[in-house]
Order: structure tokens, then sequence, then C-alpha cells
């Protein structure tokens, strides 16, 4: 039987009198993609928000692995293997390709005064040009990430995610934006890490087939709550969502 | 931020010592004077380099920091009678500690207001410096500052001192230099560019900001350090927050976040004013043009301009080749 990774409870924020999230719950076993899709402004950026510790909660629970981690910052998120991409692309434009990849991953290395009095790459070198090869970015790894296509930038951004090799990672709108071609390179990289690295992932994402055709369950969010969960086929087939998707 | 650009960075400190060492041969005892007023000066915008220009936090105080270094090595070598070194490594240590502490609000409080709360501290020190009598001499000052013993021999005299100041310079530089190029290096530059991005990916910002801002004040008091023994007499008027915006210029001037950028800056701040001396009394005017023309032209300060220049006239004879493939 397969472990749940991450328990979402109850979850909601209120902005002022507006409930961005109402009342959210839903489980991550390991190893799944999970899917989150809903119409624009119905909260799950607000929900991936109060996840990870950007923002607080106004009620409800987040487990890691059954330990309450609501509330906790960004950074001890991160220190537990949680790592995530951003909806607008979040890449350090001065720092080469490899630079971003090697500060994704040095500060799971050790402690501040080893990192200090160590290598200078933190001994990530190795592991950086690996996972710039599993992205296919070899013939970038120097160059500035700045100078990047917008694809490519959210190639890197994903494989940014990966370096610290998580034990969750959450994808904010990985396809927003990038072209077809790019888009099934990017889809069958996420498949293949999922396969490989045994990596759990949960996806935001507009892009109703790279959904579909991604995640082995869907949740469908609308006006902050959830109307619906299950496997791609059964959510495409319940009348909820259609009304919602298509309108009344 | 390729491994070579730093050897460069390297062996262009190394030389610059080296050449600095000799440079006084037959400039008289001002001209000393300048060359070394240049490198204290140069300490202080690397600090100041670190802070604002590779971490991205804006303070106002880099002058104020200064002066905790000066007064604190005034006092202690001729009041208390402790040797320089302790008294540097001292003030060293004086400036760390204060530094920390303002670097608290830097975690709570973004760009302008940060400059906001640095402006009062430097406001605050000057005000002590002035009023403090029993302690800092208030505008008379502290006089007779002695110049540092090194290894039994004396720097009394501008030229040994101005060697003095070129090797401890020297090492300074160097630390930054290992510091910036360094995993802590990555990640102050990770606190510029993208702080929200940087802490999803485990970077520990309210340690790093402390950290940036503490090193950066730190490198302040080893400049006032240095620069009581130099002038051997000091007053509040070189700490006012005037001066912390002259070193702010500096920091911009040279080329913010280029590790060789603050001596350039400091160079503009410090010696071009003595070059156009001959002008009689028009020569800030022309030194504020110049700068102002400066930044217009590169707003990446001296060294974004060398950069700039360098990489035009690489590309040109390769000019045949492709640009990166583009695969998007």
């Amino acid at each position: 039987m397969m472990a749940t990774v991450l328990e979402v409870e109850g979850v909601r924020k209120h902005f002022g009198g507006i409930s961005a999230v109402d009342g959210v719950s839903f489980t991550v076993e390991e190893g799944e993609i999970l899917g989150i899709i809903g119409p624009n402004g119905c909260g799950k950026s607000t929900l991936f928000n109060c996840i990870l510790g950007q923002l607080a909660p106004t009620a409800g629970r987040v487990r890691l692995d059954g330990m309450d981690v609501t509330g906790m910052k960004p950074e001890q998120m991160n220190s537990l293997g949680v790592s995530r991409t951003f909806q607008l692309l979040q890449v350090f434009p001065e720092l080469s390709v490899r630079e971003n990849l090697i500060l994704a991953g040095q500060e799971h290395r050790g402690t501040m005064l080893s990192r200090l009095f160590g290598a200078r790459d933190a001994g990530l070198t190795a592991a950086a040009d690996h996972m710039i090869g599993f992205f296919r970015l070899q013939h970038l790894s120097d160059v500035r990430a700045g100078g990047l296509s917008y694809g490519q930038q959210k190639l890197l951004d994903a494989a940014m995610a990966f370096m610290a090799g998580p034990r969750l990672v959450l994808l904010d709108e990985p396809a927003g934006g990038v072209n077809l071609t790019m888009l099934g390179d990017l889809k069958e990289r996420l498949k293949a890490m999922n396969a490989e690295a045994g990596a759990t992932f949960v996806v935001i994402e507009h892009n109703m087939d790279f959904v579909m055709s991604l995640c082995n369950r869907v949740v469908v969010m609308a006006e902050g709550k959830v109307l619906a969960v299950g496997t791609p086929a059964e959510v495409r087939a319940n009348p909820a969502v259609i009304e919602a998707y298509l309108g009344h | 931020m390729n491994t070579s650009r730093f050897d460069a960075v390297f062996a262009t400190l190394v030389l610059g010592a080296v050449i600095l060492w000799f440079a006084p041969a037959g400039m008289g005892r001002y001209g000393t004077y300048v060359l070394s007023l240049w490198l204290v000066t140069a300490v202080a915008v690397m600090g100041l380099n670190l802070t604002l220009g590779i971490a991205g936090l804006k303070s106002l105080a880099q002058a104020a920091f200064m002066g905790i270094g000066a007064y604190a090595t005034a006092l202690l070598t001729t009041k208390a009678g402790i040797g320089w070194f302790p008294a540097f490594a001292i003030s060293g240590v004086l400036c760390f500690a204060a530094g920390l502490l303002l670097g608290f609000p830097a975690l709570r409080v973004k760009a302008h207001y940060l400059a906001f709360v640095t402006l009062a501290f430097s406001t605050l020190v000057w005000l002590v410096l002035r009023n403090e009598q029993w302690l800092t001499g208030g505008v008379f000052g502290i006089s007779n500052i002695p110049r540092p013993v090194v290894f039994g021999v004396k720097t009394d005299n501008a030229l040994p001192f101005h060697r003095f100041v070129v090797v401890v310079t020297l090492v300074l530089a160097l630390i930054l230099w290992w510091l910036v190029r360094s995993p802590w290096g990555r990640a102050f530059l990770a606190l510029r560019e993208n702080p929200v991005r940087a802490a999803s990916l485990g970077v520990n910002i309210r340690a790093y900001t402390l950290l940036a801002f503490a090193i950066g004040s730190a490198y302040a008091g080893f400049a006032g350090a240095l620069y009581a023994p130099l002038v051997e007499f000091i007053d509040p008027s070189p700490f006012q927050l005037s001066a912390s915006f002259f070193l702010l210029l500096m920091v911009v001037a040279g080329g913010s976040g280029y590790q060789l950028g603050p001596f350039v800056g400091a160079l503009l701040g410090v010696v071009l004013p003595e070059w156009l001396r001959f002008t009689g009394g028009i020569y800030l005017i022309i030194f504020a043009a110049i700068v102002i023309g400066l930044l217009i032209a590169c707003p990446q300060g001296v060294l974004g301009l060398l950069e700039r220049g360098w990489t035009a006239v690489r590309r040109r004879p390769l000019g045949s080749n492709p640009p990166a493939k583009e695969t998007a």
C-alpha cells in the first residue's frame, strides 16, 4: 500500500471578506502525479502558497508524512524535501544555467559553515550537469539563464525544483506559455522523473491535454472549493465538472 | 560567473598590490597619503559592494560604520594603550555586531524603508560622535593616533605605512574575493535577484541577509581602523551622512557587484578630485559632470562599461560563429 505524502485538510484562506480557498481537502500518495485544475481565480495558486508557507492559511492543517507543517516557512518546507516552481517564471537571470542548479541544491549540503569553507560548487557540479543532461540543456550549461528562451527557462525552472532530490514537487502551471514542441518534451521529462526518481508531483495546469495525459488523479476546483476528485477519465465524465467548464 | 573571470580578479588584486607597493617612489608625502586614502576608502566601498552590489540591500550607513571603526581604533590605541592589531580586530567585530543588529529591520522592511532605517542610524552615530565629548572628544576629535608597529618595524613615515595599508587591503580583498566565490556568494546573489524563489530553494533568507549586512559593515570597521592611523587625527565630519552617500556613489560608479568595482569607484571618488585640483574652484563641478556622464553612458559603472567593451572585442574575431542554438 502506498503511503500518503501530503495531506491537506480543510484549508481556508480569506483575504478580507473574500475566501480565495474555502475548505479544501485532498491527499497526495507517494509516487503519484496529482493534477489540480479549475477556472482562473478558483484559488489554485493561493492553495499552493498556503501549503508551502508563502501564505499562512486562515484555517485548516497541512501534513507532510503525517507531520503537521501548517504555517512553516518556505525554506523550512524546502529543507523537509518539498520544492516548487512558480506560475511566473523564476530563475536567476544573472547566473548561468549550471550556477542556477548548483544554487538550487547547495543549501541541502552540509551546514552554513561547511558551505563557507567547502568547495565553491558545494560538490554539485556533477549533479547539476546530470540534471542539465536530463532536461537536455547541455548546449546551454554556461549561458546566462536570462539569455534563454522562455521555454528553456521553464525547463530550467522545473530542473531546479528537482535538484535537491525532493520528496514532493509542486509545479504551478509548468506548461504555461510553452510552445507545443517544448510541451511534449516537458511532459515526457516529468514522466521520466516520476518513473526513475520516484518523485511525487502536484501539478496546477490549465492545459487539459497536458493534465489528462500526465496525471494519475485530478482534483477539480471551483470558487475555492473542491468540485471533484478522480482519475482523468472519471473527472472528464463528471457532470459538475462539465458544467463548471462549459457553463450552464 | 565562470572560474576564469575570478582568477583574473585574483591576478589583478595581487599584481595591483605589487605595483602599489612600489608606486609611491618619488611621489612625496602627500601623493603617498592620497594613494593610501584611496585603498582605505576602497575597503569601505568593498563592504558596501557586498551589502548593496551583491546582496542588494540598500544601506546608507557605511560611513557611520567606518566612524565606529575609526573611533574604536583611535580610543583603544590612544587611551587604552592597546596595539593596532587587536584594535583593528575589535573594530571589525564591533561593526559586525552593529551590522547584525541593524540587519534585523532589513528582514522586515525592504528597499527604501531599509534605506531610511540606516539613514536614521547614520544620524544617530554622528550625533553620538559629536555630542558625547567625554568619550569621543566631540568636535575637537581625537589626535595623536599612533601608527602600528609591524614585526618591530615602525610605520610612522608615509611610505612604510602606505605599504602596510597595501598588504592589509590585499588580504581583505582576497578574503572577500573568496567569500563571493563560495556558495555564500551565490546565496547573496540569489537574495538580490529573487528572494522569494531563493527561499523556496531552501536559502535561509534571514541568515544570509544578516550576514551580508554584518560582513559589509565589518569591512567599514576595518576601513575605519586603517583610516584613524592614516590621518592621525579624527573628528566626526568624515563620517556624516553625506559621506555614506559618497561611498554609495563609488559602489555604483565603479560597477555595482563587480569584485574590482570598489577600487575603480574609490579611485574616482578619492584620486580624481586630486587630479582635478589644477582646475581650481570648479573641480567639484567637473567631477560631478564626469560621474553623471558615466552613469548615463553606463549604469553598470566603469567595470560594466569595460565588460561590455571586452565582450564586443572578443565577439568580433569570432563573428562567423553562430549564436547559441535555440531549441524553442
